[in-house]
């Protein structure tokens, strides 16, 4: 099976408030997928429908080739995930905390393995320890435990470095990887730093306002070869179309109010003018942006915000 | 379901909070028998003054039958705040603590979750009670012993033999455990809309103090209501201890006065508790989790 995750036309509105709207992406197999977007953007919500915690408004959730809506237990026996802050029971030490959650995955699992598991998030030595006494960053390192317990193919994190001092962070980090790399987990990573995704990522999807802006594999959307272009038109129905039709048709990412966003070879931004013009499309402004950190903090910030996101 | 009833056993029984009921009933009950050992002839001597007029009473009149009905009539009127503390928190303590939604993404139906968690709240309640039992009646009889048991009614006095008592007492704290699992169905139920635990032991706790003033004052708009107010079938635990009377005004062994007011009472706390549960199974399944 090749794709984890099928979302198509995902929508959640809260009242009159659309916190997700029409979002369709595809999680493959061995992916780490950067879920990026700024705080509020729809990551969370996004991320709680794909674990029944939320239910959609419209659209379809496909995960292991099954319905979610029809297959709930048999789905998440294979998911491990962090939703936000993962706050366990502070009464109860490191080691009952995961061996109740051990036992609410179906699974039974031996005082060895439950050692193991802790010693992977470097928790072994602070096992019977109660969870009230830990810091923020032990904390997320328990909850990781507690994904992994049941060995899962997914996992979803939510922000995982939320919180976390940078030795902390780059724990996480190297855990993510190590998850991926040596033990072939699929993981869908959220996070509102776009630095932060860029490190451990394999394909990036950002998010604003509830809908989907770019979705890419890492290494084509940080090539600093490649650039972002907005076009501005008069007509974006119709560039839109002779666009489609044109060789310009694989560099297309959206289409949003007047403007088209095309992500092309740096070298080529003439040849597009030169097409543009040949294709009577009535241009505003054509503009590329240098990075895709330049694009991300465009698309979803304004400029008063842009300090937060540059870490 | 069997291992979602355990967990929440374990989390139930492995949190401080749940030993302040049962230190609180223990702590109320040693200081009513303390001062009825110390105080105890007075007191029946006091109660009694109008009867003994009439009568000669002799034997052991404060024993642990007599006392332990003194202290359910004290306490189980306060029990349903010590029931509240934990059942109206069994959701809405999850969603304070956020452990919600991690239990949540596990492959746990909400329909046996919920089940799990009543059936826990309600494993509880019996508890609680079989620990009042044991405080109040067992431990009245070790420490004041048994006898006749007489109790006083507004205008008569009811003589209970010794051996007839003590499958009424089985009876009421059976009873007492359905009244207080209707208390525990209402907190449960209120536990799912508030995301800490203030709110609603607090509000069960209101609607409890409410519906009990409409079940005692004798209005004849609030008639209407007060055969339906499950506050009103709480305290039927007593009937229990109303015995029937034969042709010639002797009691009959082994009966109730009124068999069918209990049977009613019954029906209308399992009624409620159905209610409670099956709104909040309802609700629950529908609802987004964002805590």
């Amino acid at each position: 099976m090749s794709d984890i995750i099928k979302v198509r036309n995902l929508s959640k509105k809260f009242n009159q408030f659309t916190a997700v709207n029409d979002l369709s992406f595809t999680v493959a197999n061995g992916d780490v997928y950067g879920f990026l977007g700024q705080n509020g953007a729809g990551k969370s919500t996004t991320m709680r429908m794909l674990l029944t915690l939320i239910q959609p408004t419209e659209g379809n959730i496909e995960m292991f080739g099954l319905p979610l809506h029809n297959n709930r237990n048999e789905i998440l026996r294979q998911v491990g995930a962090v939703i936000e802050k993962p706050d366990v029971y502070k009464y109860l030490s490191a080691y009952e905390n995961l061996k109740l959650f051990a036992k609410l995955s179906g699974i039974k699992i031996s005082h060895q393995k439950l050692q193991q598991q802790l010693e992977v998030v470097g928790l072994a030595d602070r096992a019977n320890d109660k969870v009230k006494n830990f810091s923020q960053g032990m904390k997320q390192r328990l909850g990781i435990a507690i994904a992994l317990v049941h060995n899962p193919a997914l996992i979803v994190l939510d922000e995982p470095t939320n919180g976390l001092d940078p030795q902390g962070i780059a724990d996480i980090r190297n855990l993510i990887l190590h998850l991926s790399n040596n033990e072939g987990k699929t993981i869908l990573v959220s996070s509102h730093l776009l630095s932060e995704i860029e490190q451990i990522a394999t394909k990036v999807l950002i998010i604003d306002k509830g809908k989907k802006i770019i979705e890419d594999s890492a290494q084509s959307l940080f090539d600093p070869a490649q650039t972002i272009v907005e076009i501005t038109t008069f007509d974006d129905v119709f560039a839109r179309q002779q666009l489609l039709q044109s060789q310009w048709e694989s560099a297309f990412q959206e289409n949003r109010q007047n403007q088209i966003v095309l992500k092309i070879d740096r070298q080529k931004i003439s040849v597009l003018h030169r097409d543009l013009v040949a294709m009577n499309i009535q241009l505003i402004s054509l503009q590329p942006r240098h990075s895709l950190e330049d694009y991300f903090l465009q698309v979803t910030t304004g400029s008063q915000n842009v300090h937060q996101y540059i870490q | 379901m069997w291992t979602l009833l355990q967990i929440e056993l374990y989390k139930i029984f492995r949190r401080p909070r749940t030993y302040i009921a049962f230190a609180a009933i223990t702590s109320l009950i040693a200081i009513v028998q303390l001062g009825l050992k110390v105080d105890g002839k007075e007191y029946a001597d006091f109660v009694m003054a109008d009867f003994k007029n009439s009568f000669s009473i002799d034997g052991n009149t404060l024993n642990g039958y007599f006392v332990c009905y003194i202290l359910l009539q004290l306490l189980l009127v306060h029990v349903p705040l010590l029931i509240a503390l934990i059942a109206a928190d069994m959701i809405s303590g999850e969603a304070n603590g956020g452990t919600l939604r991690f239990l949540l993404t596990k492959p746990v139906s909400r329909f046996n979750f919920i089940m799990a968690k009543f059936l826990a709240a309600t494993i509880y309640t019996i508890a609680l009670l079989i620990w009042l039992a044991i405080l109040a009646l067992f431990v009245s009889m070790f420490i004041f012993g048994t006898g006749d048991m007489l109790l006083l009614k507004n205008s008569y006095v009811v003589q209970l033999q010794q051996d007839d008592i003590f499958w009424r007492y089985s009876g009421a704290f059976g009873f007492a455990a359905l009244a207080m699992t209707t208390v525990a169905a209402l907190g449960f139920f209120l536990s799912q809309f508030a995301e800490n635990s203030i709110g609603p032991i607090v509000a069960t706790m209101s609607v409890i103090i409410f519906f009990t003033i409409l079940s005692t004052m004798s209005i004849p708009l609030f008639n209407l209501v007060k055969p339906y107010l499950f506050t009103t079938h709480m305290v039927s635990w007593k009937e229990f201890f109303d015995i029937r009377v034969d042709e010639n005004n002797a009691t009959i062994k082994g009966s109730i006065e009124h068999p069918e007011r209990i049977v009613r009472s019954v029906a209308i706390l399992a009624v409620h508790i159905l209610l409670f549960v099956g709104a909040s199974l309802f609700i629950f399944k529908k609802k987004d989790v964002l805590s």
